[in-house]
């Protein structure tokens, strides 16, 4: 697929249900149609390495905004490797090295100058367990703009009230706000984290299987929260359940597994990256069709 | 019914079942012996350490009053009544001087170890050593605080025993502090790190008080084993008869050290001193350390 | 409405480089820790590097003799510690076999025996006797037990002290009390908390379905622990001793305040003697040059012979360990 890097409309990609755009750009006030098309993230030639061993391979994406971009496969393919790489989380494991070119509104993200504080303030990030804070809810949801700067306590009030409505957690805590979220259930607390992820006003919210430590009322709630925040970020979801990939997503990058005949070792391969209706009904490898088809995987 | 077989009755009488211990009385007799003998180890411990406390609470608690904890020691052994207000004194002084240079250091120390150096060889030397520390005998140190310090400085102070004190703590804490950061999971960095907060940041408002409970239980124990310590104080710290209240400035003394020095004589008039000295320290060192105790009970990460 | 440094979601950054202080707070708060644990290799090089340049003329002067003389007699210049060495010995292996068997049976007792409730119980009592101070045991040893005990060893001297080993142990009678058994016995208590907490850590890491399997084959309580637990914890049991032989032989007060004072090496159990950290202590106030230096010399053999046991017993529980957890 080309396209340009400042983001004028490339060339045309079935953009799944076009329809909504103008119904809920009116009623949220938010970016119109044409920003859909904008590529938030332009990846290229990406390769992950851990130490020698070559975790993933030449994955060519791009993400657009406001959309829902899944990566889907089976376990350990690479997708939550190249998940971590958007915000740099790889960089706190020991060893791991990033080849190839990651932009970000055309701006290298691991340019030599970059600051992985500044890419993280923009690019949020849920993960595969709620990790809240042992600290009260309130606390939790204020920590990223108290850090950016924001200390005023009616400004943080006013930030933690948006954040758990978008999060569809403010009518069951706002009486508790004081209490320690570690007191939340499962469910809660994964929500939880999207209000705290969400908090800092992020371009991107990065998920990372968010919902496999969950049962299958708290992965409803999660998912229909995704449906209703959609169009103020740009979601990546990293997930093993492709239904949940075809009920929520726009456009889905499938990965597998390589076994390399040389050295034995497994590597992630991108195999197909498409909008979700034409992934599930009409993929174009045969890899993929057998996994969306529930033949292996 | 078929017919029996010869030697069938023998057989069933031979395998009647029964659900009764067929222990042997050996082996049975032998459990008891030792579940008994289980049972009195503990009371070995547990008998002295009730002996120690009644004596010295009975005993001490017949001379501490508040005239004891704050009257001066008389010049001389054989001199019946109060007081030991110098040694605590002293061993308030002292030992918050120990801990307010062992606990900081300790902590920071613990911190490099846990979030920076990991694995790297500077830590390794470090843990090492730590743990080469925690092995020095008391006196050892305080030998070392002699040569060291007061040799330099002529004088033999509260600070030098404040100094020895902290030696004996340091490696106290920065091994619980360490294994206390150790115990906050990894994912807590990762979130804090993934809404951008630096290093520092993560550190100081994450980690540290989730570890906090920890930390403070492990801190007490040190204080508590550091108000206890007596060669050190008396090889650097000297003999006071009155309050000083000034650490850097002339001789100081301390509950443990005049425990010591009056537990040798043969007069009871000092021997009750002693007594109501240790009445004093080992209520604040159980103090301590039940209070740790129950701080990490009650609010440690389990 | 929100922080203002971050862009409002859809329009791109000029570029992702920092914009406040903060990466010079991180290194300096790096840096800060890093100065705090070298302080501590800082401490050590400083205690290692003192006491040996100060003991150095006292070895210089008695060479090998420091440890082969037994005559300690400070005011004829004569430095012979091996009385000392063997107080510290003697003291340290009556600590250790009384302790052993009991710590070894509380920390059973912890682990197989007692019901939930009662564990705590059982720690609280092995946490207290680890916070006594040493001086208060050195102060109830010499003046409740030394004295009890007097009149006891007299009449166990005076049944067995002919007696052919017996009395080369037990004879000469009591004294004043104060003596190498007593002494031991104090120490004894003093060690047998950390020997008790190693060993139950020890006991722990049994596998649940070995002590299982003894029981389900009709085993008695006492055999599976036998059977199952004891085998296993052979290596981290003797790591414990050593561990409270590092401590025995470290303990300065409670046994200067209970072994007495006197300078020959004798096998009568009940007599007095004397051990290296004690005569550090005692003698500190009046020494003076060479014998100060003894003094320091003794002290420097005393950390060698503690930092020794102290690292091998560490190795071997490890060892042991880790032996357990792979199997």
């Amino acid at each position: 697929m080309t396209h340009e890097e400042d983001g004028t409309p490339m060339t045309p990609i079935p953009t799944p249900a076009t329809t909504d755009a103008p119904a809920t750009a009116a009623a949220v006030g938010a970016a119109p149609a044409a920003a859909r098309d904008r590529v938030v993230f332009d990846v290229r030639d990406l390769s992950v390495f851990y130490g020698e061993y070559k975790a993933v391979r030449d994955v060519n994406l791009d993400v657009h905004q406001n959309e829902i971009t899944a990566f889907i496969g089976p376990s350990g393919c690479g997708k939550s490797t190249v998940l971590r790489c958007f915000n740099r989380m790889n960089d706190v494991i020991p060893g791991a090295r990033v080849e190839g070119d990651l932009r970000y509104h055309g701006i290298d993200v691991y340019g030599p100058k970059v600051e992985p504080v500044e890419v993280r303030r923009r690019i949020g990030m849920v993960f595969q367990k709620p990790n809240p804070f042992p600290k009260s809810i309130f606390d939790n949801v204020a920590y990223g703009p108290r850090i950016a700067g924001t200390k005023n306590r009616g400004e943080l009030t006013e930030i933690v009230e948006r954040s758990l409505r978008q999060a569809a957690l403010w009518d069951e805590v706002k009486d508790r706000l004081d209490r320690s979220a570690l007191g939340l259930s499962g469910g809660q607390q994964q929500r939880l984290c999207i209000a705290r992820a969400v908090a800092v006003n992020p371009e991107v919210l990065l998920m990372d299987e968010p919902c496999s430590a969950l049962d299958p009322i708290a992965t409803g709630r999660i998912e229909d929260l995704m449906e209703n925040i959609k169009d103020r970020y740009t979601i990546i979801i990293v997930t093993h359940n492709m239904q949940q990939a075809a009920r929520v997503s726009d456009r889905c990058a499938f990965f597998t597994t390589e076994v390399s005949e040389v050295s034995d070792t497994r590597t992630g391969v991108l195999v197909e990256y498409d909008a979700t209706d034409q992934m599930f009904s009409n993929p174009s490898d045969e890899r993929t069709e057998n996994y969306v088809t529930g033949r292996f995987g | 019914m078929t017919t029996v077989p010869i030697g069938a009755d023998d057989l069933a009488a031979a395998t009647e079942v029964t659900l009764e211990a067929n222990l042997t009385p050996r082996r049975r007799v032998t459990n008891v012996v030792a579940t008994v003998a289980m049972v009195g180890s503990f009371a070995v411990a547990a008998i002295p350490l009730a002996l120690i406390i009644g004596y010295v609470f009975v005993k001490g608690g017949q001379v501490v009053d508040l005239a004891f904890l704050t009257e001066s020691i008389p010049n001389s052994y054989r001199r019946v009544g109060p007081g030991m207000g110098p040694a605590v004194v002293g061993t308030a002084l002292i030992t918050a001087a120990a801990s307010a240079l062992s606990i900081p250091l300790g902590v920071l120390g613990a911190i490099y170890l846990n979030e920076y150096g990991k694995q790297n060889r500077l830590a390794r030397t470090i843990r090492f050593m730590t743990d080469v520390m925690t092995g020095v005998p008391s006196v050892v140190m305080g030998v070392f605080i002699y040569v060291v310090w007061v040799l330099r400085f002529k004088e033999q102070t509260g600070f030098a025993g404040a100094l020895a004190l902290a030696c004996l703590m340091l490696p106290i804490v920065v091994r619980t502090t360490e294994e206390m950061l150790r115990l906050v999971p990894d994912e807590l960095r990762l979130a804090s790190l993934a809404l951008g907060a630096r290093q520092w940041r993560t550190t100081l408002t994450v980690v540290l008080p989730a570890a906090l409970p920890g930390i403070t239980s492990g801190a007490m124990l040190a204080v508590a084993r550091a108000a206890g310590e007596t060669a050190p104080i008396m090889l650097v710290t000297g003999l006071t008869y009155h309050a000083n209240w000034n650490l850097f400035e002339g001789n100081n003394t301390t509950l443990a050290s005049q425990i010591f020095r009056n537990a040798g004589q043969p007069y009871e008039a000092a021997q009750l001193r002693a007594y109501g000295a240790a009445f004093t320290l080992i209520l604040l060192v159980f103090g301590c350390t039940l209070l740790a105790r129950l701080i990490s009970r009650r609010f440690s990460i389990k | 409405m929100t922080a203002t440094t971050l862009p409002p979601p859809g329009e791109a950054p000029d570029d992702l480089t920092s914009t406040d202080a903060g990466a010079t707070v991180d290194t300096g708060f790096r840096w800060a820790t890093l100065g705090a644990g070298v302080a501590i290799l800082v401490v050590l090089g400083l205690i290692a590097w003192a006491s040996i340049t100060k003991s150095w003329p006292a070895f210089r002067d008695q060479g090998l003799g420091f440890f082969t003389k037994d005559r300690w007699a400070p005011s004829q210049g004569s430095f012979g510690a091996l009385s000392m060495i063997y107080g510290t010995m003697v003291v340290s292996i009556i600590a250790l076999i009384v302790a052993v068997p009991v710590s070894i049976g509380i920390a059973l007792f912890t682990s197989e025996v007692a019901p939930r409730r009662l564990r705590g119980l059982i720690t609280l009592v092995v946490d207290l006797l680890a916070a006594v101070p040493s001086v208060v045991y050195g102060l109830w040893g010499v003046v409740f037990v030394a004295p009890s005990v007097s009149g006891f060893y007299d009449s166990i001297s005076g049944a067995v002290g002919d007696w052919p080993i017996l009395g080369f142990f037990f004879g000469g009678g009591g004294g004043s009390g104060r003596s190498f058994l007593t002494a031991g016995l104090i120490l004894a208590l003093m060690v047998t908390p950390i020997i008790t907490s190693v060993t139950r850590e020890v006991f722990a890491t049994v596998p649940q379905g070995e002590k299982d399997a003894a029981l389900a084959l009709g085993a008695t309580r006492w055999e599976m622990i036998r059977g199952a637990v004891l085998p296993h914890s052979f290596g981290g049991m003797v790591g414990a001793t050593m561990l409270g032989l590092g401590r025995a032989m470290g303990e300065t007060i409670a046994v200067a305040l209970t072994i007495g004072s006197s300078f020959q090496i004798r096998s009568e159990l009940f007599r007095s003697g004397a051990a290296m950290p004690s005569t550090i202590a005692l003698e500190w106030g009046e020494a003076a040059g060479t014998h100060r230096s003894a003094l320091i010399g003794l002290g420097v053999a005393l950390f060698a012979a503690t930092l020794a046991v102290n690292s091998a017993a560490r190795a071997v529980v490890t060892r042991a360990e880790r032996k357990m957890r792979g199997a």
